[in-house]
């Protein structure tokens, strides 16, 4: 693209009317529909990620400065299940990986089955989630504790549910003849790119829920 | 490019139906944007007008409900700020971009048009909420909405608090509003980085594209982080949670870390298209090649960035250490070197040009020496000292509408008698464009500069009465303001008369050499049917006695 550009600038600059137009021309028909869908779609990932990093900070900001972590009264936070979920949601990343392989070859075959497993590791993590949250000592409303664990890990939780609708939307699309193929497949695209960045933020939330002391 | 039948869009609405529709054309867009928040720019100015007939006398007596409590001034002053912050300057000037870039960088639309039409379609019902409020116990924090002020309850008649309806509803406004600027900005930065015509390297775009690049990369980094905070503000207010309600352990000063870690870039999303505009129209009206292409797109960058390092000079009395106050404080004085190279550019441009004073030069240069004086009394605010002087005085109140409205509303101004023509295919009125100017010139100096003087006295903002040594000062302020008011009525029927019955506008009645103005006025649905080739940069000028067609190929 970049060669291509400076390469018409000189062109233009030494061609006549003629020669300018027919370079555009060239040009156009080389790239009909320009798809920006995937540079749109990492622009608002930036955005959804500054969303979390201001939460992470405020969290952070609200840890730095109390005098003990949990505060007096506060239970330590089991890391067990929540380790177990990490697990599974690191895996889920490779297999969602392999759909994101399939779908480079146009085997939509394996995409549905990967993003299937994929749905279905997603799933087990909501629900170890909501296994967490019916065991807990605190609630939302136990001071700054309970009211950061919550938002945190219900914002996290949510985009995992957002993260399942999208792949259950692709595996249901990628039943129509030919909408995804080898070389257009934006849907399946974003939707392994969304579900990396959900386990990134869930890594960082993680450490700086479970792990750090 | 010559499309082909099939490669023209469909137009399904081209009558006046189209601009209350999901239509996805970026100029239809635009104009949705423009008008929508200029009819909330009156909304807010008439809120402004009340609050200057209250402060016309030190007693609270206006904006007062019958047992003499200020809440109407309070609601009066917060959502005329949030009106002007998020519904009239932000979508002001999205609707600028929406309308511009496509058409200066050779596209025929924006990256992603449906995203386009979301984002302007979630305006009408924020601002539907926001003005809904004053009638649930109306929100009266300020558009800062500070903890714990903004958390607190509201007591009824029969003595029991309940929770705040108003302020909710304001919270929801404002996370809505900013999920549709985020939605703008992505579309933006899709569009200038991705849809430029393939002869239009970066520095050959317009500097209006590289401010918008500038303040969509704001945008899209800042806003979230003030939904963050707000949403933490809602869970306080409706969920019982303590992020930020001190007297349960919580911390309202970090609200006010991350509320500015938002609003003080947003500032600059307010003005850098503005600094855009102008950097378009003072070459046009100078015949002269820009002063420094360059160093206005990089300064545009550069604030951008060091914008966000600046943030906590809003709250050098919250308790903020000495040493990180001394960090923001030459952070924010670093901010006005970026500042200063454009004001010197457009300067250097000026110089030796022939200049040609239409209405949109003219305000482009009330612009400059508007804006400038609120540049200065920025870097005096920047200063700790003074700024704990004069830290909640009028004289804050001063500098931000120096600024905003020096700076911004000129510059939208100056925008609008500009592009006017290509938008609606229509010329304004010169001689009325120019009695505009004047009034609003007058007025606007007549209402705040005296602010300045007020705040050094120290009269606090934000409150129904003053102490009567401020009187006389504050009915000269009230004065200006009234005329500041009134100076919209010829823009007004300006505009209005002129989209109907003004003379037709030719493609290209500026003689500029942007792309916009190769195009019919208003432009044809698909832009271009051939695209256009870049031979000539966008500020070339000195090519006077040769049109446009000649330098610019199709």
């Amino acid at each position: 693209m970049q060669a291509n550009e400076s390469e018409l600038k000189t062109m233009v600059a030494a061609a006549g009317e003629a020669e300018a137009t027919l370079v555009h021309e060239d040009h156009a028909a080389a790239h009909e529909h320009p798809d920006h869908r995937l540079f749109g779609f990492l622009l608002f990932l930036v955005s959804e990620g500054m969303l979390f990093v201001g939460l992470f900070a405020a969290y952070l900001a609200y840890r730095s400065v109390a005098p003990q972590w949990p505060p007096k009264g506060m239970p330590e936070l089991e890391i067990l299940l929540p380790a177990v979920n990490t697990i599974i949601l690191l895996s889920s990343s490779f297999v969602i990986h392999q759909a994101e392989t399939a779908v480079k070859k146009g085997d939509l075959a394996n995409v549905r089955k990967w993003f299937g497993f994929t749905v279905v590791m997603g799933a087990m993590f909501l629900a170890g989630q909501l296994y967490e949250y019916a065991h807990l000592q605190f609630k939302l409303q136990s001071g700054l504790f309970g009211g950061t664990f919550f938002v945190l890990t219900g914002f996290h939780g949510m985009h995992v549910l957002i993260g399942l609708v999208l792949m259950m939307t692709v595996i249901a699309r990628s039943l129509k003849p030919g909408h995804y193929t080898a070389e257009k497949h934006f849907g399946v695209e974003a939707a392994s790119l969304y579900w990396h960045f959900v386990d990134v933020v869930w890594i960082v939330l993680f450490l700086l829920l479970y792990v750090a002391k | 490019m010559q499309l082909t039948q099939d490669q023209l869009q469909p137009e399904p609405l081209q009558d006046w139906r189209r601009y209350f529709s999901f239509c996805t054309d970026h100029k239809v867009i635009g104009i949705q944007y423009m008008v929508t928040s200029f009819v909330l720019y009156l909304a807010g100015g008439f809120l402004a007008m009340l609050i200057r007939a209250e402060l016309l006398t030190p007693d609270a007596d206006v904006l007062v409900t019958p047992d003499g409590d200020p809440t109407p001034y309070n609601a009066s002053f917060t959502i005329h700020a949030t009106i002007m912050i998020f519904l009239w300057l932000i979508p002001m000037l999205a609707g600028f971009a929406n309308f511009l870039i496509p058409l200066m960088i050779g596209a025929r639309d924006m990256a992603f048009p449906r995203i386009n039409a979301l984002a302007f379609w979630m305006i009408p019902p924020g601002a539907t909420i926001l003005l809904a409020s004053f009638f649930f116990d109306p929100p009266g924090a300020g558009w800062t909405s500070y903890p714990p002020l903004s958390l607190q309850g509201v007591t009824d008649a029969n003595g029991l608090v309940h929770f705040h309806t108003g302020q909710l509803l304001w919270q929801i406004s404002v996370i809505l509003l900013g999920t549709s600027s985020i939605l703008g900005a992505l579309n933006f930065i899709t569009t200038i980085w991705e849809m430029r015509v393939p002869s239009m390297g970066i520095w050959q775009m317009p500097l209006f594209c590289w401010a918008m690049l500038a303040t969509s990369i704001i945008t899209l980094i800042a806003t979230p982080v003030l939904t963050g905070a707000l949403v933490l503000l809602t869970f306080d207010l409706v969920a019982g949670t303590s992020f930020f309600r001190p007297e349960s352990g919580g911390n309202p000063v970090l609200y006010q870390h991350m509320f500015w870690f938002y609003s003080h870039p947003a500032v600059y999303i307010m003005v850098l298209p503005g600094f855009g505009m102008i950097s378009e129209i003072i070459p046009v009206f100078s015949r002269k090649p820009i002063f420094g292409y360059k160093a206005i797109a990089i300064s545009s960058m550069a604030i951008a960035v060091l914008g966000f390092i600046v943030w906590a000079h809003h709250m050098f009395t919250s308790g903020t250490p000495q040493w990180l106050r001394m960090f923001f404080m030459i952070t924010s004085m670093i901010i006005a070197v970026p500042t200063g190279i454009k004001v010197f550019s457009w300067l250097g441009t000026m110089w030796g040009g022939k200049l040609r004073f239409t209405s949109a030069m003219v305000f482009a240069i009330g612009f400059l020496s508007m804006f400038v004086i609120g540049g200065l009394s920025g870097v005096m605010l920047a200063s700790v000292p003074i700024d704990i002087h004069v830290h909640n005085t009028y004289f804050v109140v001063a500098h931000l509408h120096y600024v905003l409205f020096g700076g911004s509303v000129f510059a939208v101004y100056a925008g609008i008698y500009y592009w006017f023509p290509k938008i609606t295919g229509r010329m304004l009125n010169e001689t009325w464009g120019h009695i505009h100017f004047w009034l609003t010139l007058v007025g606007f100096n007549l209402c705040f500069l005296p602010m300045h003087k007020l705040g050094l006295m120290g009269m606090p903002r934000r409150v129904a009465s003053y102490d009567p040594i401020f009187t006389y000062l504050n009915t000269v302020v009230s004065v200006g303001g009234f005329l500041l008011g009134i100076s919209t009525l010829p823009f007004l029927a300006n505009a209005i008369y002129s989209w109907i019955k003004g003379p037709k506008a030719p493609a290209n009645p500026w003689e500029a050499l942007t792309f916009e103005w190769t195009v019919s006025s208003p432009p044809p649905v698909e832009n271009f049917t051939k695209l256009p080739v870049l031979t000539v940069g966008p500020y070339d000028y000195g090519h006077e006695g040769r049109s446009p067609d000649e330098i610019i190929r199709h």
